[in-house]
């Protein structure tokens, strides 16, 4: 039976299969109740979506699984190799899991938590295998940061947003061990100085790592917002190197040996590089450098006159933001952002910058100035110091948004 | 091997020796490191890993050629394995760059062909390491250690590194040194005002 009021959401004609799998007349997804008490998902349209008054109806009963509300609808933005999160529907800054971006090389595998293991060997004292259960057991931590594929920089057209500009950013609350007490529990040698992390998925995804990333902050996370982490994010266990380019981080990590040399694995060698200057080709470039973007106002939303919070997010793998400045006319004056406390380290950090729009054109920038001094380049700064040849890794422009007149806001793209 | 990889490796770690320690991070972010003298000397968890827990999964191989298994092979053979299983995602030298195939181009004999073995990959041994793990793309893993000898040794001879007759195998292939390798250099940025 539908818990929404009988006669007030009644559906006028039967719900076609392209709804229910939420077509583009898609108003909502919601929740039902079928006969059999089952919740099941319906998408409706807008002439569908009758609302009752709230104060004159029982609402539904307290339910197994929390649900959005069926007004709100943020999705990633998928291609065949990525999927984006929505930065300009996003508050505060932590991604909501199911938001949080993906990118892998072979598909999300399924992997049963009870066969699940982690096998440490090659320059150890004691090469050993852990179940999750083992993991979950040592001494564990909780923190927050982002991940960020180094890939995260689209340009090209005026309408474009933050999530398809720069999506393949998140962040979460994560939770597990410290690799540096697993290398302690198998005795690392003293003469390893990189280790090869790899995933259990169909690329069996591999990148050898330094070994200080390990002793100093590297984790093997379980959980993901206070929940077990989702498959997409590498349940059950995944490598995180805060700071440090996405790929990095191997999801669904089965195997870690240490060495005493990278293995050059095709992920650090025909992928993951940089060309720089003198034909050069710039190589285990892990740390991301500084970067913001303005997520309000931006493409496609449509301004009013009045006052607004300008709002976004700055992040650096360096440490912490230290300023995020905001320039309203092109970047000839900056003023200083205000920034939510706490800022913490390696980790998506909200700006805001109040301003009245009285309906003239304007340019809107934000730049992010971490805590070792490095400021957030524009385009040009980066071709000029890499060249024409430097790809698409590791690029954190200054990002500008364009407001006409008539209150349009329009990406303005440099590449 | 490049010795200028395991300099690298070394001057990252700033402050490493190794030493047993544990680190807490804090409610900010912050790293601290406390000994772990109040720790027991082991957790008691996990189990040995034995050689063969290790054989069955440790797939790779290093450029000085730890990893490579027995078994070899030339570009003849490897060539009908490629047409067979390969050449309908990647397509041949006379394929163009931006031909609607799945996968990537592999072959960069000419000009403007795009990043790729010939002119891009500084390791032959990364080659036998990839298709061994993750290619055919449909079907990752199915090959056997001879095949992917004989694969990597077309792919190498396609792109001009070696000749049909060359064999390869654990000694031959560790030796080749690829016309990119000389272009990689270590990251080179540190934070600070300077871009790079
Ligand atoms: C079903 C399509 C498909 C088939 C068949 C296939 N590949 Fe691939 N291959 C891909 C895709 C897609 C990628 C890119 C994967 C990625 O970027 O993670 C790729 C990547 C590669 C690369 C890395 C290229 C680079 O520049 O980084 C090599 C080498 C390769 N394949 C070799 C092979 C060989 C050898 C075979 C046959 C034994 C094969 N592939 C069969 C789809 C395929």
């Amino acid at each position: 039976m539908a818990v929404e009021n009988k006669q007030e959401n009644k559906l006028s004609k039967p719900i076609s299969r392209r709804i229910l799998l939420g077509g583009a007349a898609t108003a909502a997804v919601v929740l039902l109740k079928s006969s059999y008490g089952q919740v099941v998902q319906k998408a409706i349209t807008h002439a569908e979506l009758k609302i009752a008054d709230p104060t004159k109806v029982l609402g539904p009963p307290p339910g197994a699984l929390g649900t959005r509300s069926k007004f709100e609808t943020p999705v990633k933005k998928a291609s065949d190799i990525s999927s984006r999160t929505p930065l300009q529907d996003l508050f505060g800054t932590i991604t909501p899991s199911d938001l949080h971006y993906e990118r892998h090389h072979a598909g999300v595998p399924v992997i049963d938590p009870h066969s699940y293991s982690l096998t440490i060997h090659g320059m150890v004292d004691k090469p050993l295998v852990f179940s999750l259960a083992d993991l979950k057991r040592f001494p564990s931590v909780t923190r927050i940061f982002f991940v960020e594929c180094s890939g995260n920089y689209r340009g090209g057209k005026a309408e474009m947003t933050p999530q398809e500009i720069c999506g393949l950013t998140s962040q979460s609350e994560w939770t597990g061990v410290m690799l540096s007490t697993l290398f302690r529990e198998v005795g690392v040698k003293s003469k390893a100085s990189w280790f090869l992390a790899e995933g259990s998925d169909a690329a069996v995804m591999t990148r050898s790592v330094p070994v200080n990333k390990g002793w100093e902050d590297a984790m093997i996370a379980y959980a993901q917002n206070g929940e077990a982490i989702r498959p997409e994010q590498g349940y059950p266990a995944r490598l995180l190197l805060p700071g440090w380019e996405g790929n990095t981080s191997v999801k669904w990590l089965r195997r870690i040996e240490l060495s005493d040399q990278p293995f050059m694995t095709r992920e650090e060698t025909a992928k993951y590089t940089e060309g720089v200057k003198d034909g050069k080709i710039r190589q285990f470039s892990f740390v991301m450098d500084a970067r913001s973007i303005i997520t309000y106002p931006a493409y496609p939303q449509q301004l009013q006159k009045g006052w607004m919070e300008i709002r976004g997010i700055a992040w650096s793998g360096r440490g912490k933001i230290y300023k995020v400045e905001v320039s309203t006319n092109g970047g000839k004056t900056w003023q200083d952002a205000r920034l939510q406390d706490p800022v913490l380290d390696k980790a998506h950090t909200a700006f805001r910058y109040l301003w009245e729009w009285k309906g003239g054109e304007a340019e809107l920038l934000s730049r992010a100035i971490d805590e070792t001094g490095y400021i957030q380049p524009t385009m040009k700064q980066l071709t000029d110091a890499r060249g024409q040849d430097m790809g698409g890794y590791h690029l954190n422009p200054v990002t500008s948004w364009l407001v006409q007149r008539d209150g349009k806001v329009l990406f303005k793209s440099e590449k | 091997m490049n010795k200028l990889w395991i300099v690298f490796g070394s001057l990252i770690m700033w402050s490493c020796n190794n030493k047993p320690r544990h680190v807490i991070v804090s409610a900010e972010g912050k790293v601290v490191y406390t000994d772990s003298a109040n720790w027991p000397a082991s957790f008691g968890l996990g189990r040995p890993a034995s050689s063969s827990d290790i054989a069955k999964m440790d797939l790779d191989v290093r450029p000085d050629g730890k990893g490579l298994p027995v078994g070899e092979g030339n570009a003849i053979a490897g060539k009908a394995i490629y047409l067979t299983k390969c050449v309908a995602c990647h397509g041949t030298d006379t394929t163009s760059g931006d031909a609607k195939l799945l996968g990537p181009v592999l072959i960069s004999t000419k000009p403007g062909k795009g990043k790729t073995i010939g002119n891009y990959w500084p390791y032959a041994t990364t080659l036998f390491d990839y298709v061994r793990r993750a290619m055919p793309y449909n079907e990752p893993g199915s090959l056997t250690n001879e095949e992917v000898y004989q694969v990597t040794a077309f792919l190498l001879q396609a792109n001009k590194i070696i000749g049909e007759q060359d064999v390869m195998n654990a000694k031959t292939l560790p030796k080749l040194v690829m016309p990119a390798q000389k272009r990689f250099i270590p990251d080179d940025r540190k934070g600070g005002p300077e871009v790079r």
